[in-house]
Parts: C-alpha cells; sequence; structure tokens
C-alpha cells in the first residue's frame, strides 16, 4: 500500500508468561516421588498386552485398560534414537553440542526422552547407557541429570 | 459418500515476515478472494472453521478474533486447531452433515512469536517439556530413525530438498525458491543431525481458504469443482518413546481409509500428482512410504529413478512444498489448494499434464503424530 512507504509499520511488543501448577497425577506422583526419595525409576505394565511402560501411565492406549502393576526398571538401558544438537535454544537443559535420545530402560517397552552430555562422538543407536542422578532431586524428570554412555 | 467439492480457493504469497499485514488482514484478504474465485457470495456460505493455534496468535481462544474477517457475522462458526487439512475434514463433515457449504480459513504469523518456544509447548509438560525438546529436535529423531532402519544417508533427504526449493520457482507464493545442489545441503549449518538448516521449512507467515460445498451448490459455482472423492485420517501415541518414529503407521492407516472411500486399489498407478507436508527434507519420503507409493524404505529411490519429478508419473509437490513455505497449520490446506489447482488445470508453471485425480496430504502433533490423506477428482 502507498501510505506504508510514508507510514511506520507499527508492532506492539508483549509476552505471555503465564504461571501454572500442574497436578501430576496420582501415576505421576507415585514415579516422581520414586525418582526423588529413592533414585528408582519406576514403570508400570498393562494387565491386557504387557507392555511395560516409563514414564508410567493411567491407562494401556491401545488396549484401554487402568494400569496398577507397577516394577522397578533398571537405571540402565539402550539408546534407540538419538540426535546431537548445535543450535543454541534458550531452554536447552545444556550448552551445546549435547544430544536428545530415546532410551529404552532394562525392563521397559518403551523409550524415554532424555539428554546425553558427554562423549557425543561414541554415541550410536544401540549404545548402552546409565541414568545419572542429580544431587539435589526435587521431584521431577531432571531428577535424572542426564545419561551417561556405559 | 455424497458428492462434495472444493468450489472456490485462495492463499496469499509466504513470506517470512508480513510486516504490513495483521492476521486479521490476511483471513479476510484469502476469505475474498476464495469468494471470488468460487462465484458464490457470502449469502451461499452457511458456515465457517477458522483454523488457529492460541499460542501463535497470542490469545486465548484465538479463532473467535478472526469471525468477520472470515465471513461469518452471524452464521455459525467452529474451530479445528491443527493442520489445516484436519480443518478441511471438519468442514467436509459439515457439508456431509447438511450444511450446503463451508469456508475454512487458516492463518499464522510464524514472525510474531518465537516457534522454538511454541513448538516446545506441544510436550507433556512434566516429563518432555522440561528437556528444551521442540520440534526440529523432535524431528531429528525421526530422520534418526528413519535412517537407520533403511541405511538411508544424508545424501538421501537433501536431495528431496534440491527438488522441492527448485520446484518452487514455478510457485509465485512460495517463499523460498532456491537452486541449490545436494553439497550445499549436505554443508549448510547443522541445527541438530542429521538435519541441517537446508533440510529445515522456513518459518513463515501467511493463510489459505478453500470453499467446501455440497452439488446442488457446486454446479453453481464459477470454477469447475473438484471433487472429494476420500478422506482418511488417523491417530498415534502422543509419547515419542512410545512410536517407531522410522514407520508411519498412522499415516498407512490414513490413506488406506482414503484409498477404499475413492476405490483405489493402486495408488501409484491411479494418482497423478500428490502434495505431501514435507516439513523436513527427511518427512516427503517417509510420508511416500505411509502413502503405499513405495515399500518400506524406498522413498529416496522414487525420487533417484525420477517417479515424483516434475517429468515423472507421480510427480510430488511440484508446488515447492512445506520446505519452501511453511505457515503452520496453513500448510496443509495449501496442499490440498495445490491439489485442486493441479485439477481445475490452473497450476500455471507447476502445472502437471493430464491430472484427473490427485492426493494431499497434512500433518499434526510432533513427528507427524496424526495424518489427514485427501483423494481428489476432476470430472
Amino acid at each position: 500500500m502507498d501510505w506504508l512507504v510514508h507510514t511506520e509499520a507499527v508492532t506492539q511488543k508483549g509476552q505471555i508468561s503465564l504461571p501454572y501448577r500442574w497436578w501430576v497425577g496420582e501415576t505421576g506422583s507415585r514415579f516422581l516421588t520414586a525418582l526423588r526419595d529413592e533414585g528408582k525409576i519406576l514403570g508400570n505394565r498393562c494387565p491386557s498386552c504387557a507392555t511395560v511402560y516409563v514414564p508410567p501411565r493411567k491407562n494401556c492406549g491401545a488396549c484401554f485398560r487402568e494400569i496398577d502393576d507397577w516394577l522397578e526398571l533398571g537405571d540402565e538401558g539402550v539408546v534407540t534414537s538419538h540426535t546431537v544438537i548445535r543450535f543454541p535454544f534458550d531452554l536447552h537443559p545444556a550448552p551445546v553440542p549435547f544430544a536428545y535420545a530415546l532410551i529404552r530402560l532394562d525392563g521397559a517397552d518403551t523409550a524415554i526422552l532424555h539428554v546425553i552430555k558427554e562423549n557425543l562422538n561414541s554415541l550410536r543407536n544401540g549404545a548402552r547407557v546409565k541414568a545419572v542422578f542429580a544431587e539435589q532431586r526435587c521431584g521431577n524428570i531432571l531428577d535424572i541429570e542426564f545419561f551417561r554412555l556405559i | 459418500m455424497e458428492k462434495i467439492a472444493i468450489v472456490g480457493l485462495a492463499q496469499t504469497k509466504f513470506e517470512r515476515r508480513k510486516p504490513d499485514k495483521t492476521y486479521y488482514d490476511l483471513v479476510y484478504e484469502v476469505t475474498r478472494d476464495a469468494l471470488e474465485d468460487s462465484g458464490l457470495t457470502l449469502a451461499d456460505i452457511d458456515n465457517v472453521i477458522t483454523v488457529s493455534n492460541d499460542f501463535l496468535d497470542g490469545r486465548t481462544i484465538s479463532s473467535m478474533a478472526v469471525g468477520e474477517a472470515a465471513g461469518g457475522h452471524d452464521k455459525n462458526i467452529s474451530t479445528v486447531e491443527g493442520d489445516g487439512t484436519f480443518g478441511a475434514f471438519y468442514g467436509a463433515i459439515r457439508v456431509l452433515g447438511g450444511f450446503r457449504s463451508t469456508l475454512v480459513v487458516a492463518h499464522s504469523k510464524g514472525s510474531e512469536g518465537n516457534v522454538s518456544y511454541i513448538s516446545n509447548a506441544l510436550f507433556d509438560p512434566i516429563y518432555q517439556r522440561p528437556l528444551g525438546i521442540e520440534s526440529l529436535a523432535s524431528a531429528a529423531l525421526q530422520a534418526n530413525s528413519y535412517m537407520e532402519k533403511f541405511g538411508l544417508s544424508e545424501i538421501d533427504f537433501a536431495k528431496f530438498s534440491v527438488k522441492n526449493h527448485g520446484n518452487a520457482w514455478n510457485n509465485p507464493y512460495a517463499q523460498i525458491p532456491l537452486t541449490i545442489t545436494v553439497q550445499d545441503v549436505l554443508s549448510s549449518p547443522k541445527l541438530a543431525d542429521p538435519i541441517k538448516l537446508l533440510d529445515c521449512s522456513p518459518i513463515s507467515d501467511g493463510a489459505a481458504a478453500i470453499i467446501i460445498a455440497d452439488e446442488k451448490t457446486a454446479m453453481k459455482s464459477a470454477k469447475k469443482p473438484v471433487w472429494i472423492r476420500g478422506i482418511g485420517h488417523c491417530c498415534e501415541e502422543y509419547f515419542l518413546g512410545d512410536r517407531d518414529l522410522a514407520d508411519p503407521r498412522a499415516l498407512r492407516s490414513a490413506a488406506k481409509k482414503a484409498f477404499e472411500m475413492a476405490g483405489i486399489s493402486n495408488p501409484s498407478r491411479e494418482i497423478r500428482v500428490a502434495e505431501v507436508y514435507d516439513a523436513f527434507s527427511y518427512m516427503e519420503p517417509l510420508w511416500l512410504e505411509g502413502l503405499g507409493f513405495c515399500k518400506p524404505g524406498g522413498g529416496p529411490e522414487l525420487l533417484d529413478c525420477g517417479v515424483i519429478s516434475r517429468g515423472g508419473t507421480l510427480p510430488v509437490n511440484p508446488s515447492g512444498g512445506v520446505l519452501s513455505a511453511h505457515a503452520v497449520l496453513v500448510a496443509g490446506l495449501v496442499r490440498l489448494i495445490e491439489a485442486a489447482l493441479q485439477l481445475r488445470g490452473e497450476a500455471q508453471g507447476r502445472q502437471v499434464e493430464d491430472v484427473h485425480r490427485a492426493l494431499a496430504h497434512g500433518i499434526n502433533g510432533p513427528c507427524g503424530q496424526s495424518h489427514c490423506v485427501w483423494v481428489l477428482e476432476s470430472d
């Protein structure tokens, strides 16, 4: 439009920053308190198809059955997929380069998303990794600080 | 299925930033242009579907703020928060349910917010979001799974970027036509292995609209109706670690439904042109496999043997695809519009010859969690 040649296109700055306090649910509470207090990773198993989920679920999506069969998983597992991150982003949990990986913990059928910070050159799908727990744990997913290659 | 058709369509040019247009302006312009294209008037439109995302717009119930721009004054307006193909799916269902005609309009201005923050927010706030994952990193996990499963290489994916950016030169609405080589893609900045800058779609501003009508209304529209013959829609698990990211299971299911509805038994032979949602270069070959155009892992071979190039038997993304313009939510609706333009014979420089049946595809959720597949035909 002609007038825009002579007129500044005005913009308005804003930011949405909303506080939330999410109830993590009964299932989530059990998982996160075990992580925080005992340094244990819990999963749960569908009574119909025996799929072991981590993070644990209220119900199995495929069978639509409620799950109440809990078990302790190993703190080691195998990388099923990974990516080394090289672009910076404010919300990243570590300076680049670091990696995201999907990790199937021993005893589980699903993989958990987490980060790997060291020995990135040796990182391969199929590599075995072990959880490194944070010293100060507060009941969230970062109570596992990262996974390290074994 | 009763006969329903796409009878009007419009899209904006896609740009990195449209400094002189609000998203309200964009919705108004494509609504006006789609009506003009159809030869119908607003009195012929009895309901409206708006497609928007609150985080992208930076307001809640973003859909309600564009009602007047979408011609929705005193009409029934409903909303889809998801890709435009899913908005169109809802629109089609409404026409099948008794409305005469639905206007479906999608908008987004990626330039106004921060797409990395917004895509971080699509992940679970308890188990995933605190890790800083967003759409690029999650896509890289999928690309890694896909490569490893079939022994594919970064070169295989780079070729799709070269093809689609090259095709975009024929599309005046595309944002980034590029004449590039495989080497250019490989040597572009590494972002999240194996994804590099030129493997990614751009951030875009833009809007698109279509009008879907019943047969009676379609027969009085100005343009040749584009008949909707099949639609399929399917969704898989939310958590990335629950899925085999290298197996597009939901897409196979959506495609099967759409093909059965359209009476298609051999999609490679019976579909002449396809527009698929390639937000990253690895996606086009993966989705081609899910659509049944090749065996698992065979996507790159379709490109190597020329099948999906401009002069091939099944050109894919002759528009340049999502790699060449990616207004989030709008991009799927653009796939439908591009397929419809091919069927009308109005695709100008990107027109494929002898098109009587075309496919359009959209995705929603991380790594193509859900898919919507459309089969369109001309008379």
